[in-house]
Parts: structure tokens; sequence; C-alpha cells
């Protein structure tokens, strides 16, 4: 088995004198697609932010490929954080999609996907736009290209913000909730892009309100509760019967929604 | 009196110079005003928070007190610390710091509005700070600050009518000074009311019109 792409250890974040993840251990399997669920304010947006390192943690690990994230344990077993630039080197494995897409709205598709590529990789335009235009093309929307974000619906421009991550070819994806602030007849294109990133074999951490979605493309179902990693293993065994009660209880309000299959 | 623009419309050439002093005082207030303003917000927002401070204090005060008082001190106080400013230079420096307050306060609030995610996204992308600040934040602001900026023009022409008071030899000395000499205020006071109110209007309407062709680039969503 190949080593995990990415280790969580006693991974504790507080907002003050709240504390929204409670010493979290989880291993994201490499190539797979592992799944946060559970309800608001469970702490799942939270961890997925220390994953991208958008939330600096209050103290335990995060290795990404083998690599520390933001901090690391000196000599004397005291966390130290590292510098930026190798921050920035770590984080370039991982790339973030956002529950409201976040497309800077004074640049078209196109300049939204290939930004980085010329700023941060500086390649020359053509080839960052050729580039940018075949991750576009992945996602279906090559012909909107020069659409500003105003002109593309949401589940366009949350296309475009998953061509735009892609560009700079992470190694991991990770998506927070990214169908939520869609409305359910666009959620599908986006899942669909997300399921033929999946068969690519694409190492994907999704926080996601789309049970449906967790059960048949997730392999690794992580289940939160006040901060709080419940349980966490593949969704043959966490959505089988006899199910954890509070996973239960959890699911009673999808199953109100209709994701029936579940049953 | 005698309401006759006749006796105005003589004195055109002299009219159309205070005009001249007068779009010369706007445009290089505004124009000072937009580039000082814009380092002082930007400045204030990325610098540190002591920086943050001073500058807001100075701000605070420029925005809390009349232009009137602040042109009066500049004019007549000037000279006690060693700065004697012809009446044009002075207008032309009072008018700029004023409108550098006002802006730096619009660009503050267009920083503020530009959605956090976006930024966000830029650093996951691997942009530096720097980077962010330049190809993602001043652009968004910019736009988010265009209505705004406008209205600030307008009343900035408004006010540069206050340099009168210091002999600045603006649109309304001008006109004020033909109305006192033809004995005929009432007509020069309403053609100057014509004058600046045709300027705002076409201000206005180019601010909408830049306005509506910037539009596709504001936020999709919010």
């Amino acid at each position: 088995m190949s080593l995990p792409a990415i280790v969580i250890k006693n991974l504790v974040k507080r907002f003050g004198d709240t504390t929204v993840l409670q010493d979290i251990n989880l291993e994201i399997p490499e190539g797979k697609v592992s799944c946060l669920i559970g309800p608001s304010g469970s702490g799942k947006s939270t961890l997925l932010r220390c994953l991208a390192f958008l939330e600096e943690s209050t103290s335990g690990m995060i290795t990404i490929n083998g690599e520390a994230l933001g901090f690391f344990e000196n000599a004397n077993g005291k966390r130290e954080r590292l510098p930026s630039a190798q921050i920035r080197a770590v984080r370039a494995q991982t790339g973030m999609v956002f529950q409201q897409f976040n497309l800077w709205p004074h640049m078209t598709a196109l300049g939204n996907v290939s930004e980085a590529l010329k700023t941060v990789h500086k390649l020359p335009r053509a080839e960052a736009e050729a580039r940018a235009m075949a991750q576009l093309r992945k996602v279906g929307l090559e012909n909107r290209a020069n659409h500003y974000p105003s002109q593309l619906s949401g589940g366009q421009q949350q296309r475009v913000a998953i061509a735009r991550a892609l560009a700079l070819e992470p190694k991991i994806m990770l998506f927070d909730e990214p169908t939520s602030a869609l409305d359910p007849e666009l959620t599908g294109e986006v899942l669909n892009v997300m399921r033929d990133l999946a068969s690519e074999g694409m190492t994907m951490v999704v926080v996601t309100h789309e049970i449906g979605f967790a059960a048949t493309v997730g392999q690794q179902i992580s289940f939160l509760d006040h901060g709080r990693l419940m349980f966490s293993g593949p969704p043959s065994e966490i959505f089988a019967k006899p199910r954890h009660p509070r996973l239960d209880q959890f699911l009673d309000t999808y199953l109100d929604r209709g994701a029936s299959m579940l049953v | 009196m005698i309401f006759n623009p006749a006796i105005i419309m003589e004195k055109l050439p002299e009219i159309g110079s205070g005009l001249m002093v007068t779009l010369i005082l706007w445009l290089v207030g505004i124009a000072g005003g937009v580039a000082v303003g814009f380092v002082v917000a930007t400045v204030r927002r990325f610098g540190g928070r002591m920086i943050n401070l001073g500058l807001g204090t100075i701000v605070e005060v420029l925005r809390g007190t009349p232009f009137l008082i602040q042109v009066f001190l500049l004019y007549y106080g000037g000279p006690f610390i060693g700065l004697m400013l012809d009446p044009i230079p002075c207008g032309l420096i009072g008018l700029t710091i004023y409108s550098a307050a006002y802006y730096s306060e619009i660009f503050r609030a267009g920083y503020a509005a530009v959605p956090p995610g976006h930024v966000e996204a830029a650093q996951c992308l691997g942009l530096t700070r720097l980077q962010a600040i330049r190809r993602i934040q001043i652009p968004e602001m910019a736009l988010i600050v265009l209505p705004p900026s406008v209205n600030l023009a307008v009343i900035l022409l408004k006010e540069s009518a206050v340099l009168s008071i210091i002999t600045v030899p603006e649109l309304t000395a001008t006109v004020s000074a033909i109305g006192s000499q033809q004995y005929a205020f009432l007509e020069a006071i309403f053609l100057l009311a014509v004058i600046y109110w045709v300027i705002v209007e076409l201000t206005g309407r180019l601010g909408r019109l830049a306005e509506h062709r910037l539009s596709r680039l504001r936020f999709a969503n919010a």
C-alpha cells in the first residue's frame, strides 16, 4: 500500500476559547476520494481549511506527501513555523475549491485559470493561456473562456474554479462544500466534473452535504461532530446498518430530503 | 433689479478664464487626491497598526473640519511656519489635501469590500501577499470605488468655490466680481449655478457610462 497523501496528527484548532477541532487523527489515502461529513459547526470545513493552510492549527501536525505543512517540531520538541517560501512549496501540492467559488470578477474565465501560471510559475502568456485553455476544455467550458464570472452560471463558475486549481497540477484537490451555493439543477454538472477527476485517480478531500455523492464516489468517509472525528472508514462500513446512533440521527435529516438510496 | 443676462455675456472671456482656473483646480484636486488617497489607504490597509492609527487620525481631523477653515489655516497660518503661498498654489494644495482625506476613506472602504475569499483563493494558488495585492485586491477595489469616487469628484467641484474667499481667480470669484461691478449680482449667481450644474451633470453621465461599461467586471456572486 502506498503512503498516505495526508497525515493529520493530534490536530487541535482553537478560536479564542472555543475549540473547533479536538485532537484529530486521520490519514487520507493517496488516489482516493475522502469525504468529510457532519452537521454544521462540526469542524469539517475548518479541518479542510487547515489542510489548505488558510487556518493555522493551534497544535498538532499536518504532513502532505511526507512534508510538514506550516509547522515542524524542532530538536526540543517545540513547534516552529516554517519559512513562508517553504509553506508555499508544500501548499502548491494542494488545490482548493471554495463554496463561494471565489473567482476574481475582473478577469475572464481564461484570465482566472491562467493567472497563477503567469504570476507564480512565470510562464509566458501564450503558454499559460494554452494550458489554461486545456483545463477549461477538461471542465467543458472551452467556449466560455472569454466570459467574465458575472456572465457565467453558478455551476459554470465553480467549474472554472476547479479548472483554476487544476491548472497548477496539484497532487491533492480540496473541496469545501463545492455545491452548497448552487441550486440543485446546477449541482450535477459540478459533481460530474468531480467524478471524472476521481476516476482519473486524483486524491480528493471533499467536505460535502451531498451524502449521495459521498456514498457513491467517496472511498473514505469521515464523520465529524462537535470538533471530534467520530469515525472514519469506507462507505460500505460507515453507511451499513447497524449504524452509529449519532450518524443515524444525522442521516435521518437527509432521508427526510429524499436520499433514499442509503436506506 | 432688472434681470439682464446680456450684461454678463459681454464678459465672456473673463468668465472663460475663471472657468479654466476652476477646471484646473478641480482636476488637479481629483488627481492629487486620488493619488495621495490611494497611497494612504493602501499603507493603512497593509502597513502596521501604528501607521494605520496615525494616518487615520489625520484623515479624521481633515474630514471633521470645514474646508473653509482648512483653507484659511493654510493661507493665513502658513506664513507663521514659513509657508508663504500664493492663492492658486494654496488652493491647489488645500483642495488636494481635502480630497485626499475623502478619497482615502473611499479606498479604505473599497479594500474592505473585497471578499476575503478572493484573497484566500490567490494564496491557495501560490500568489505572494504582494502579488495578491497587486493583481487581485487593488483592481477589485478600484472597480468597487468607482461610483463613490465620481460622487466625490462632483462634491470637490462645488467645494472649489470656497477658494474664492482667498482670492483665487476661479469661476465663482470671477463671475461674482463681474456681477458686483455691473450691478447684476443675481444674473451672475444664476449663471454660476448653471455652469456648475452643467459640469456636474456631465460628470455624472460620464461616471454612469463608465460604471455600465465595467459592470460585467463586478461581482458575479456575493
